[in-house]
């Protein structure tokens, strides 16, 4: 089973969250997908990491066979070429690495080059397998990592899967969550809050997944965030307190599951309401 | 010599528009034949890469000098590529920065910010 936690902002409590339930789960996979600032191996500290690299396929012009038609600038939708002067410029940043000025080109001086923009890794924490995705810094889109994060990971389908997206609901959560099977959506109790968690209800509810929510940072007086879900029906799924033992435990890069009593019997209850909950749905879809 | 604005509507008498690359306008002022042509800007709606294309426009309708209050670092690259000068407009209206290009007020500009790429736009 594949479960991803999500948020429409960052620091709302995603890693804690997808770290502690992958830790509470007899044998589990944990996905780090916020490849621009992943940490959650700085809480599984794993090893035996092996790495592999991740290029995308960019295109490179042959001057002497350019005609200058522009049919490749023209076709572009993300406008990476732009023809200046009697000569071809590609913009390696913008391009999206869709091939289409490649196939269009008449004369065939466009070609493929793969370019590196970051890498995978993968490694070994107790009974958890950790998975990385490390966007390189000033790369656009972190899209084709976390599709080869997701595509390795796909081995590991008998276990439970963690998958820890990116904040807010751009192209990234959304490759992130399509193959999942159930959303965990994690909020703060406030106003803020509420609507960082109505951002990632509407994209869940676009995907048609089953979801339920996630209370953290509960302190006693009202919850904005769980207000919000009683209005509109939203299944909540647990509460995690505003706690000084779990912030201590969290900025030690510790996980509260491996470290407290209290922290396990929380998200063990927590993973089986979760799986409870997914079994639910899927069944209810058949 | 031709000169180029970004500008927010079809008249003279417009402001200059605060963005290059999406700016709905390009108003093209010709300093020999004072002919004046609004361009409309096909890259304005673009979902990514607006300034390359913005540009792309101006070099190919041959301007030499281009006026604005601000320009990314990939139009800066094309327009800088086909010799075209950016110069930063200091009033907003349109019609003043022409006046005053040619009566050597303006300078050049020599902030180019490195893009909007990847927030919001795509």
């Amino acid at each position: 089973m594949r479960i991803a936690v999500l948020s429409g902002k960052g620091g709302t409590g995603k890693t804690l969250v997808s770290i502690n339930l992958a830790a509470a789960t007899e044998t589990s996979a944990y996905i780090d997908c916020d490849v621009e600032e992943p940490n959650g191996y700085l809480f599984f500290k794993p090893r035996n990491i092996q790495e592999e690299e991740v290029s995308v396929r960019i295109p490179k012009v042959n001057d002497k066979l350019c005609s200058g038609c522009r049919k490749c600038v023209d076709f572009c939708k993300f406008n990476a070429l732009a023809y200046i002067k009697d000569k071809l410029i590609i913009f390696e940043d913008i391009c999206h690495s869709c091939g289409g000025c490649i196939l269009l080109c008449p004369e065939q001086a466009l070609t493929e080059k793969e370019k590196v923009i970051g890498k995978v890794q993968k490694g070994i924490s107790d009974q958890v397998t950790v998975y990385t995705g490390v966007l390189n810094t000033g790369e656009p889109s972190g899209v084709p990592i976390i599709k080869k994060l997701l595509a390795e990971a796909k081995l590991e389908i008998t276990k439970t899967t963690l998958i820890d997206c990116p904040p807010g609901s751009a192209c990234t959560v959304m490759e992130s969550i399509k193959d999942a099977d159930y959303c965990i959506l994690v909020a703060e109790p406030t106003l803020f809050g509420v609507h960082n968690l109505n951002i990632v209800y509407e994209l869940v509810k676009l995907f048609n997944k089953p979801f339920g929510v996630v209370l953290n940072k509960c302190l006693d007086g009202e919850d904005l965030s769980e207000k919000f879900c009683l209005e509109k029906g939203i299944r909540i799924l647990g509460r995690i307190p505003f706690d000084q033992e779990l912030g201590r435990l969290n900025s030690n890069a510790e996980i509260a599951v491996r470290k407290s009593e209290k922290y396990r019997r929380i998200f063990s209850s927590l993973l089986e309401t979760v799986e409870k909950e997914a079994h639910h749905e899927a069944a209810s879809d058949s | 010599m031709k000169i180029a604005i970004p500008v927010d509507e079809k008249s003279l008498e417009s402001k200059v528009c605060v963005s290059f690359g999406r700016a709905p306008y390009f108003l093209i002022y010709d300093t020999e034949t004072k002919e004046r042509v609004f361009l409309n800007n096909s890259a304005a709606a673009s979902t990514g890469g607006a300034g390359i294309k913005a540009a792309q426009i101006i070099v190919d309708n041959k301007v030499s000098i281009l006026l604005t209050p601000r320009c990314g670092e990939n139009a800066a690259n094309v327009l800088k590529s086909a010799d075209v000068k950016i110069y930063k407009t200091g009033s907003v209206y349109a019609k003043e920065n022409i006046t005053d290009l040619i009566n050597g007020k303006l300078s050049l500009l020599d902030e180019i910010h490195p893009g909007f790429h990847g927030h919001g736009g795509n």
